[in-house]
């Protein structure tokens, strides 16, 4: 065959030809670019559209940040300075940065002791976060982070967080004592030994106001966005157990324990958290009596956690009902009891469920400490509506302060997202 | 009928509550420091710096009581009110005295069971223009556009003074003050109206407030003053008269630089020597020191002290003294005698 074509072809071809490139149009970014921005008349019309809204943007927020001024001593100041460059007055924050965090009220001298609380949350946080990668003693250090960061905040004798800590201790040694006698025994027992420690303690500390005192700092003090970070944080990690202890009650089988759980949930879901937030700041003025110092951030405290429970024990109700029945009748034929059964069977599966649902209740209850403004306190919205822009010397300089506000929520909301995505896949046992 | 029973529990528990603190000097005194509501900031009026200390026209009434109480100045706790808190927070016995720009009205003083102590400001609803549009008097603004805030007195003002004038006009309602202004600078309105010491405290935060005039004309009154419980009248004598202190003081040319000198001996005109003690018992009459004025001008200064500090020609705000000058100059600022 090969003899034949020779006479007939007149070059044969004895080595491979190096392979050519790709064509150019069909090859790295070229055909990213025409395959994902022009694929098409539309599409093409679209990503212009698109580049010209970005650029627009762009062309007003860079030479904004740029051109911005942090020099000046008030809004007319900084005018002059930027003359028509169109730049922003960041001076303002220069100046009320640190009203901005921590309020106009707390002294100035004290500034480190909250700052110090929040670097320890670093410390206090990981334990609990990512307790499958960290030893479990590490979580003593979660435990304590409150009452250190309590004695941090507010100041004065160190006898209250610690006589709070050991009535705790006290109680879960208790009940750890006689767990195996039942549950809701031990847990009763626990609960009493804790309010004698506490009882007890309260006398001692009484007597010792001034043992191991720093400067007490009262609430009213309080500002900024600590005030947010403080709400926040404290009302999430207690709205977490009440929300799995009212849906769990929810589902009871004991009709005055679900029929308080239904009536709590659906009254404080019905209403809006700002009423909720008025009763305890207005209403609850008149019922009290006039020296009664009932702390206000305590009131709101109260307010903003039955708020998130019942939210969370909704989600978990969800959780609760995802689970297959045989699940329940799995733990119930191992002679498991009710505690047991909750807490290795059907908890752990439930919970991992409803994270979604509970990182969004979570970030959105953040978000509404927000609404603490509306009584007349002064988070980090309060700070800027308020004392600042109402100031003679930062009236108008609206974009500036915004757009800090929203940056700080958005890190702290943005992070609280990504740590839920990332415990999910975590905790993903199913081989999707 | 629901809401009227719940209001009846809710007034009969204030009321139970007032009953209980009628000796509000005494309150203080034991405790050391004033508890005084405030706003939560409004420009020249009330407002903290940037060191957090409280500066403004009504925040210097809170600081005159409490030197004239308590001999000090700074023993006063700030607590800031909001429009919607500020008379439940006084009501309920958590402020002693409101020094928050309050407008004096029949049912303030009577339904809602206050008693205002004076006058520290007349104010009044006026109108702010961009120069541009060439108007000088609210007489030529039919047809316009307005920008006014909902839900207040403004509101209603706004109608009486059109409809009375026999003119039309657009209303733009907006829920706060700094959204208005932001309204009306944007040119969704050709007018802004609200209280005229806000219109001056807004305009001097514009780009260019020489292009903005305000007019004229003041269409309402809005005597703005401190106010404290019903119930209480030498507590109620306290404040006002620490107010008329500081009226008289500079009707008697007494200021906070020459008062010392002044209240160290006897001076020529009685009415100063009693009003700062060195004659007659004027102090002991309340249950104070005989020095409480002296200590009430010392600190903040007498009352044009005051206003040029805070809201004055030579600030930022830049008010005149207009019906808050002295009797003896056209105003209507009249202490009554000191004796």
């Amino acid at each position: 065959m090969s003899d034949t074509h020779a006479q007939s072809v007149a070059f044969v071809r004895r080595s491979e030809i190096p392979p050519a490139p790709p064509p150019a149009r069909e090859t790295g970014a070229v055909k990213w670019v025409r395959e994902n921005l022009f694929s098409g008349a539309f599409n093409s019309i679209m990503t212009i559209v698109g580049l010209l809204i970005v650029f627009y943007l762009l062309s007003g927020l860079i030479p904004w940040i740029l051109n911005g001024t942090w020099e000046g001593s008030d809004i007319r100041d900084c005018r002059e300075i930027l003359g028509n460059s169109g730049g922003g007055c960041f001076a303002v924050l220069a100046e009320r940065w640190p009203q901005l965090l921590f309020g106009f009220q707390y002294p100035d001298y004290l500034r480190w002791r909250p700052t110090l609380a929040f670097v320890l949350l670093a410390v206090a946080l990981p334990p609990a976060l990512f307790a499958m990668y960290l030893p479990r003693w590490t979580l003593a250090a979660t435990a304590l982070y409150p009452f250190a960061a309590y004695w941090l905040i507010w100041g004065g004798t160190i006898l209250a967080p610690v006589v709070a800590a050991l009535g705790i201790l006290a109680g879960y040694l208790v009940f750890k004592a006689i767990e195996k006698r039942g549950f809701v025994t031990a847990l009763a027992a626990g609960a009493a030994t804790a309010f004698i420690v506490w009882w007890i303690g309260g006398l001692i500390v009484g007597e010792f106001p001034r043992m191991l005192s720093i400067e007490p700092v009262p609430s009213r003090q309080m500002g900024g966005f600590m005030l947010n970070l403080i709400l926040g944080v404290i009302c999430v990690s207690l709205s977490i157990p009440l929300g799995i202890v009212l849906a769990l009650g929810r589902q009871s089988r004991l009709p005055i324990v679900k029929g308080f759980c239904v009536v709590f949930i659906e009254f404080v879901r019905g209403v809006p958290l700002i009423t909720l937030l008025f009763v305890a700041n207005v209403v609850l003025a008149y019922f009290l009596p006039p020296d009664a110092n009932f702390d206000l951030i305590i009131r709101v405290i109260i307010m903003i956690t039955m708020f998130a429970s019942a939210y969370i024990a909704e989600v978990i109700r969800g959780g609760l009902a995802a689970l297959p029945k045989g699940q329940y009748e799995a733990a119930d034929s191992l002679g498991l009891d009710y505690p047991q059964a909750m807490r290795l069977i059907i908890l752990p599966q439930a919970l991992k469920i409803s994270i979604p649902g509970i990182v969004n209740v979570a970030v959105g209850l953040f978000k509404d400490t927000t609404l603490v403004s509306v009584i007349s306190m002064f988070d980090l919205v309060g700070m800027i509506r308020g004392p600042i822009l109402s100031s003679t010397d930062w009236v108008g300089v609206y974009w500036e302060l915004w757009a800090f506000a929203c940056l700080l929520f958005f890190v702290v909301c943005y992070g609280i997202s990504q740590y839920s995505q990332w415990l999910e896949r975590q905790l993903t046992t199913d081989h999707r | 009928m629901k809401k009227s029973v719940f209001l009846g529990t809710v007034a009969a528990a204030g009321l139970a509550a007032v009953g209980a603190s009628a000796q509000t000097l005494s309150d203080v005194q034991e405790r050391g420091t004033l508890n005084c509501g405030v706003t939560t900031g409004v420009p020249g009026f009330a407002e903290p710096d940037a060191d957090g200390v409280w500066q403004g026209f009504d925040v210097a009434v809170c600081r005159a009581v409490a030197a004239a109480v308590l001999g000090d100045p700074t023993a006063v706790t700030f607590v800031p009110t909001t429009g919607k808190t500020r008379f439940t927070a006084l009501a309920s016995g958590e402020i002693d005295v409101l020094a928050r720009n309050t407008t004096w009205t029949f049912s303030r003083d009577t339904d809602l069971k206050f008693d205002f102590t004076g006058i520290n400001y007349y104010d009044g609803q006026g109108f702010m223009v961009p120069a541009s549009l060439g108007v000088s008097s609210a007489t030529e603004l039919d047809g316009a556009t307005i920008c006014i805030q909902t839900g207040t007195t403004t509101e209603l003002n706004l109608a009486d003074y059109f409809r009375v004038n026999n003119m039309s006009y657009e209303p733009v309602p907006i829920e706060t003050g700094s959204e208005s202004v932001q309204q009306y600078l944007a040119g969704a309105c050709d007018v802004y109206t609200t209280d005229r010491s806000a219109l001056a405290a807004q305009r001097a935060g514009f780009a260019n407030p020489d292009d903005h005039v305000i007019l004229p004309e003041t269409i309402s009154k809005e005597p703005l003053g401190p106010l404290v419980r019903h119930g209480d009248s030498e507590w109620f004598d306290i404040v006002k008269w620490t107010l008329n202190a500081l009226i008289a003081a500079e009707e008697y040319g007494v200021t906070s630089e020459n008062v010392e000198e002044m209240a160290s001996a006897p001076t020529d005109n009685p009415e100063i020597n009693r009003l700062l003690g060195t004659e007659g018992e004027l102090g002991s009459m309340m249950g104070l020191e005989n020095s409480w004025a002296k200590n009430a001008i010392a600190a903040v200064g007498n009352y044009g002290e005051v206003f040029d500090e805070n809201i004055g020609d030579d600030t930022a705000i830049g008010l005149a003294r207009g019906l808050n000058a002295q009797y003896t100059e056209g105003g209507l600022l009249y202490a009554p005698p000191f004796r």
